[in-house]
Protein backbone atom coordinates (compact mmCIF):
# COMPACT_ATOMS: atom_id res chain seq x y z
CA UNK A 1 0.00 0.00 0.00
CA UNK A 2 1.45 3.37 -1.01
CA UNK A 3 1.27 6.64 0.94
CA UNK A 4 -1.88 7.94 -0.70
CA UNK A 5 -3.46 4.52 -0.40
CA UNK A 6 -2.84 4.58 3.36
CA UNK A 7 -4.44 7.99 3.67
CA UNK A 8 -7.40 6.83 1.59
CA UNK A 9 -7.79 3.66 3.69
CA UNK A 10 -7.86 5.62 6.96
CA UNK A 11 -10.34 8.19 5.69
CA UNK A 12 -12.56 5.51 4.15
CA UNK A 13 -12.55 3.58 7.42
CA UNK A 14 -13.57 6.60 9.51
CA UNK A 15 -16.24 7.84 7.12
CA UNK A 16 -17.78 4.42 6.55
CA UNK A 17 -17.92 3.56 10.26
CA UNK A 18 -19.44 6.92 11.20
CA UNK A 19 -22.01 6.68 8.41
CA UNK A 20 -23.04 3.19 9.45
CA UNK A 21 -23.24 4.29 13.08
CA UNK A 22 -25.58 7.17 12.22
CA UNK A 23 -27.80 4.97 10.03
CA UNK A 24 -27.86 2.19 12.65
CA UNK A 25 -28.76 4.53 15.49
CA UNK A 26 -31.47 6.30 13.53
CA UNK A 27 -33.03 3.04 12.32
CA UNK A 28 -32.85 1.48 15.78
CA UNK A 29 -34.36 4.50 17.49
CA UNK A 30 -37.18 4.91 14.99
CA UNK A 31 -38.09 1.22 14.88
CA UNK A 32 -37.64 0.98 18.66
CA UNK A 33 -35.32 -1.97 18.35
CA UNK A 34 -31.91 -2.03 20.02
CA UNK A 35 -31.15 -5.31 18.29
CA UNK A 36 -31.68 -3.70 14.89
CA UNK A 37 -29.13 -1.00 15.72
CA UNK A 38 -26.49 -3.51 16.78
CA UNK A 39 -27.16 -5.69 13.71
CA UNK A 40 -26.85 -2.85 11.20
CA UNK A 41 -23.71 -1.60 12.87
CA UNK A 42 -22.19 -5.10 12.92
CA UNK A 43 -22.83 -5.44 9.19
CA UNK A 44 -21.22 -2.02 8.72
CA UNK A 45 -18.10 -3.01 10.65
CA UNK A 46 -17.72 -6.21 8.62
CA UNK A 47 -18.15 -4.33 5.32
CA UNK A 48 -15.68 -1.64 6.36
CA UNK A 49 -13.18 -4.34 7.33
CA UNK A 50 -13.51 -5.95 3.91
CA UNK A 51 -13.06 -2.61 2.14
CA UNK A 52 -10.19 -1.07 4.10
CA UNK A 53 -8.14 -3.84 5.71
CA UNK A 54 -6.99 -6.00 2.76
CA UNK A 55 -4.40 -4.49 0.44
CA UNK A 56 -6.66 -3.88 -2.58
CA UNK A 57 -5.20 -2.75 -5.93
CA UNK A 58 -6.87 0.67 -5.71
CA UNK A 59 -4.69 1.49 -2.69
CA UNK A 60 -1.60 1.07 -4.90
CA UNK A 61 -2.20 3.56 -7.70
CA UNK A 62 0.58 5.95 -6.71
CA UNK A 63 3.77 3.89 -6.38
CA UNK A 64 6.90 5.67 -5.13
CA UNK A 65 9.42 6.54 -7.83
CA UNK A 66 12.84 5.76 -6.41
CA UNK A 67 16.00 7.29 -7.89
CA UNK A 68 18.15 5.07 -10.04
CA UNK A 69 21.09 3.56 -8.06
CA UNK A 70 23.58 5.14 -10.47
CA UNK A 71 22.13 8.58 -9.58
CA UNK A 72 22.66 7.95 -5.86
CA UNK A 73 26.30 6.98 -6.34
CA UNK A 74 27.07 10.37 -7.89
CA UNK A 75 26.04 12.07 -4.60
CA UNK A 76 27.55 10.03 -1.73
CA UNK A 77 26.45 10.73 1.84
CA UNK A 78 28.92 12.68 4.02
CA UNK A 79 29.09 10.01 6.74
CA UNK A 80 32.68 9.87 8.09
CA UNK A 81 32.93 13.38 9.45
CA UNK A 82 29.67 13.22 11.44
CA UNK A 83 30.28 9.90 13.17
CA UNK A 84 33.87 10.77 14.12
CA UNK A 85 32.84 13.97 15.88
CA UNK A 86 29.96 12.45 17.80
CA UNK A 87 31.74 9.51 19.43
CA UNK A 88 34.18 11.31 21.78
CA UNK A 89 31.45 13.77 22.78
CA UNK A 90 29.22 10.92 23.91
CA UNK A 91 31.92 9.30 26.08
CA UNK A 92 32.83 12.47 27.95
CA UNK A 93 29.21 13.20 28.81
CA UNK A 94 28.85 9.90 30.69
CA UNK A 95 31.66 9.77 33.27
CA UNK A 96 29.77 7.37 35.54
CA UNK A 97 30.47 4.50 33.21
CA UNK A 98 34.20 4.94 33.68
CA UNK A 99 33.94 5.02 37.45
CA UNK A 100 32.16 1.70 37.63
CA UNK B 1 -1.97 2.20 8.23
CA UNK B 2 0.95 0.58 6.42
CA UNK B 3 0.22 -3.05 7.26
CA UNK B 4 -2.71 -5.44 7.54
CA UNK B 5 -2.39 -5.62 11.34
CA UNK B 6 -2.21 -1.85 11.77
CA UNK B 7 -5.33 -1.30 9.71
CA UNK B 8 -7.25 -4.07 11.50
CA UNK B 9 -6.25 -2.63 14.87
CA UNK B 10 -7.19 0.94 13.92
CA UNK B 11 -10.56 -0.19 12.56
CA UNK B 12 -11.41 -2.27 15.60
CA UNK B 13 -10.46 0.49 18.03
CA UNK B 14 -12.49 3.10 16.16
CA UNK B 15 -15.47 0.75 15.75
CA UNK B 16 -15.56 -0.01 19.49
CA UNK B 17 -15.27 3.68 20.40
CA UNK B 18 -18.26 4.47 18.18
CA UNK B 19 -20.20 1.54 19.64
CA UNK B 20 -19.60 2.91 23.15
CA UNK B 21 -20.80 6.30 21.95
CA UNK B 22 -23.95 4.79 20.44
CA UNK B 23 -24.71 2.97 23.69
CA UNK B 24 -24.26 6.21 25.63
CA UNK B 25 -26.65 7.99 23.29
CA UNK B 26 -29.16 5.15 23.57
CA UNK B 27 -28.95 5.41 27.35
CA UNK B 28 -29.41 9.19 27.22
CA UNK B 29 -32.43 8.83 24.91
CA UNK B 30 -34.28 7.21 27.82
CA UNK B 31 -34.56 10.66 29.38
CA UNK B 32 -37.14 11.61 26.75
CA UNK B 33 -39.47 8.96 28.16
CA UNK B 34 -41.72 10.09 30.99
CA UNK B 35 -43.49 6.97 32.29
CA UNK B 36 -47.01 7.00 33.65
CA UNK B 37 -47.44 3.59 35.27
CA UNK B 38 -50.53 2.62 37.20
CA UNK B 39 -51.16 -0.17 39.69
CA UNK B 40 -53.88 -1.50 41.90
CA UNK B 41 -53.66 -4.13 44.62
CA UNK B 42 -56.74 -5.55 46.30
CA UNK B 43 -56.77 -7.82 49.32
CA UNK B 44 -59.50 -10.29 48.41
CA UNK B 45 -59.41 -12.42 51.53
CA UNK B 46 -57.39 -13.04 54.69
CA UNK B 47 -56.86 -16.81 54.63
CA UNK B 48 -55.04 -17.10 57.89
CA UNK B 49 -54.00 -14.67 60.61
CA UNK B 50 -52.18 -16.36 63.45
CA UNK B 51 -49.59 -15.98 66.12
CA UNK B 52 -46.71 -18.41 65.64
CA UNK B 53 -45.46 -20.40 68.67
CA UNK B 54 -42.40 -18.12 68.73
CA UNK B 55 -44.64 -15.09 69.12
CA UNK B 56 -44.49 -13.62 65.62
CA UNK B 57 -47.67 -12.74 63.76
CA UNK B 58 -48.20 -14.38 60.39
CA UNK B 59 -50.76 -13.47 57.73
CA UNK B 60 -51.76 -15.36 54.63
CA UNK B 61 -53.89 -13.45 52.16
CA UNK B 62 -55.36 -13.58 48.66
CA UNK B 63 -54.28 -10.69 46.46
CA UNK B 64 -55.51 -9.22 43.22
CA UNK B 65 -52.66 -7.35 41.60
CA UNK B 66 -53.23 -5.39 38.42
CA UNK B 67 -50.73 -3.02 36.88
CA UNK B 68 -49.96 -1.27 33.64
CA UNK B 69 -46.21 -0.73 33.36
CA UNK B 70 -46.04 -0.48 29.56
CA UNK B 71 -44.87 3.12 29.66
CA UNK B 72 -41.70 2.04 31.49
CA UNK B 73 -40.49 0.22 28.40
CA UNK B 74 -38.37 2.00 25.82
CA UNK B 75 -36.15 0.60 23.09
CA UNK B 76 -33.34 0.46 25.63
CA UNK B 77 -35.20 -1.57 28.28
CA UNK B 78 -34.15 -5.16 28.83
CA UNK B 79 -36.58 -6.09 31.58
CA UNK B 80 -38.40 -4.76 34.58
CA UNK B 81 -38.34 -6.36 38.02
CA UNK B 82 -41.44 -5.66 40.04
CA UNK B 83 -42.44 -6.53 43.58
CA UNK B 84 -45.31 -5.80 45.93
CA UNK B 85 -44.41 -5.03 49.53
CA UNK B 86 -46.50 -4.46 52.61
CA UNK B 87 -45.13 -1.46 54.49
CA UNK B 88 -46.13 -0.43 57.99
CA UNK B 89 -44.84 1.31 61.06
CA UNK B 90 -44.30 -0.22 64.51
CA UNK B 91 -43.09 1.25 67.79
CA UNK B 92 -39.65 -0.26 67.27
CA UNK B 93 -39.17 0.39 63.57
CA UNK B 94 -40.44 3.32 61.55
CA UNK B 95 -40.52 1.24 58.37
CA UNK B 96 -41.22 -2.48 58.08
CA UNK B 97 -41.14 -3.75 54.53
CA UNK B 98 -42.30 -7.26 53.66
CA UNK B 99 -42.17 -8.49 50.10
CA UNK B 100 -45.35 -10.42 49.28
CA UNK B 101 -45.04 -11.07 45.57
CA UNK B 102 -42.53 -10.38 42.81
CA UNK B 103 -42.10 -10.94 39.11
CA UNK B 104 -39.90 -10.23 36.12
CA UNK B 105 -41.49 -8.56 33.12
CA UNK B 106 -39.47 -9.45 30.01
CA UNK B 107 -41.19 -7.25 27.44
CA UNK B 108 -43.70 -4.50 26.83
CA UNK B 109 -46.33 -7.06 25.74
CA UNK B 110 -46.29 -8.55 29.24
CA UNK B 111 -46.25 -5.22 31.04
CA UNK B 112 -50.01 -4.92 31.41
CA UNK B 113 -51.01 -7.75 33.68
CA UNK B 114 -53.56 -8.94 36.16
CA UNK B 115 -52.83 -11.67 38.67
CA UNK B 116 -54.79 -13.38 41.38
CA UNK B 117 -52.50 -15.00 43.92
CA UNK B 118 -51.87 -15.73 47.55
CA UNK B 119 -48.79 -14.06 48.96
CA UNK B 120 -45.73 -15.70 47.37
CA UNK B 121 -43.48 -14.91 50.35
CA UNK B 122 -44.61 -15.28 53.94
CA UNK B 123 -45.98 -12.20 55.65
CA UNK B 124 -44.46 -12.48 59.12
CA UNK B 125 -43.97 -9.62 61.53
CA UNK B 126 -41.03 -9.46 63.93
CA UNK B 127 -43.28 -9.49 66.99
CA UNK B 128 -47.03 -9.34 67.33
CA UNK B 129 -47.92 -5.93 66.06
CA UNK B 130 -50.21 -6.85 63.20
CA UNK B 131 -53.66 -6.92 64.84
CA UNK B 132 -55.67 -3.96 63.56
CA UNK B 133 -52.56 -2.61 61.82
CA UNK B 134 -52.90 -0.03 59.06
CA UNK B 135 -50.48 -0.72 56.23
CA UNK B 136 -49.54 0.39 52.74
CA UNK B 137 -49.23 -1.81 49.69
CA UNK B 138 -46.33 -0.58 47.63
CA UNK B 139 -45.53 -1.63 44.09
CA UNK B 140 -41.79 -1.22 43.57
CA UNK B 141 -40.07 -1.63 40.23
CA UNK B 142 -36.51 -1.69 38.99
CA UNK B 143 -35.96 -0.92 35.33
CA UNK B 144 -32.98 -2.76 33.84
CA UNK B 145 -31.82 -1.07 30.65
CA UNK B 146 -29.74 -2.67 27.92
CA UNK B 147 -27.13 0.01 28.42
CA UNK B 148 -26.90 2.58 31.15
CA UNK B 149 -27.98 3.00 34.72
CA UNK B 150 -30.68 0.98 36.46
CA UNK B 151 -33.51 3.02 37.87
CA UNK B 152 -36.18 2.29 40.46
CA UNK B 153 -39.44 3.83 41.53
CA UNK B 154 -42.66 2.87 43.32
CA UNK B 155 -46.36 3.46 43.70
CA UNK B 156 -47.63 3.62 47.26
CA UNK B 157 -51.22 2.54 47.89
CA UNK B 158 -52.56 3.24 51.36
CA UNK B 159 -55.71 2.41 53.24
CA UNK B 160 -55.25 -1.28 54.02
CA UNK B 161 -56.01 -2.67 57.45
CA UNK B 162 -55.51 -6.06 59.03
CA UNK B 163 -58.30 -7.61 61.18
CA UNK B 164 -58.44 -6.92 64.90
CA UNK B 165 -58.54 -10.61 65.87
CA UNK B 166 -56.59 -13.73 64.89
CA UNK B 167 -58.44 -16.17 62.68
Amino acid sequence: MDWQGQKLAEQLMQILLLAFAVVAFATGYISGSFQMMVLIYAVGVVLTTLVTVPNWPFFNRHPLKWLDPSEAEKHPKPQEAVSAKKKPAKNSSTPTQEAS
Amino acid sequence: MHSFGYRANALLTFAMTILALMCTLASLSDNFNSPTPSAHVKVVNINRFQKQPKGNDEVSMQLNISADLQSLFTWNTKQVFVFVAAEYETLKNSLNQISLWDGIIPSKEHAKFWIHTSNKYRFIDQGSNLRGKEFNMTLHWHVMPKTGKMSADKIVMSGYRLPDEYR
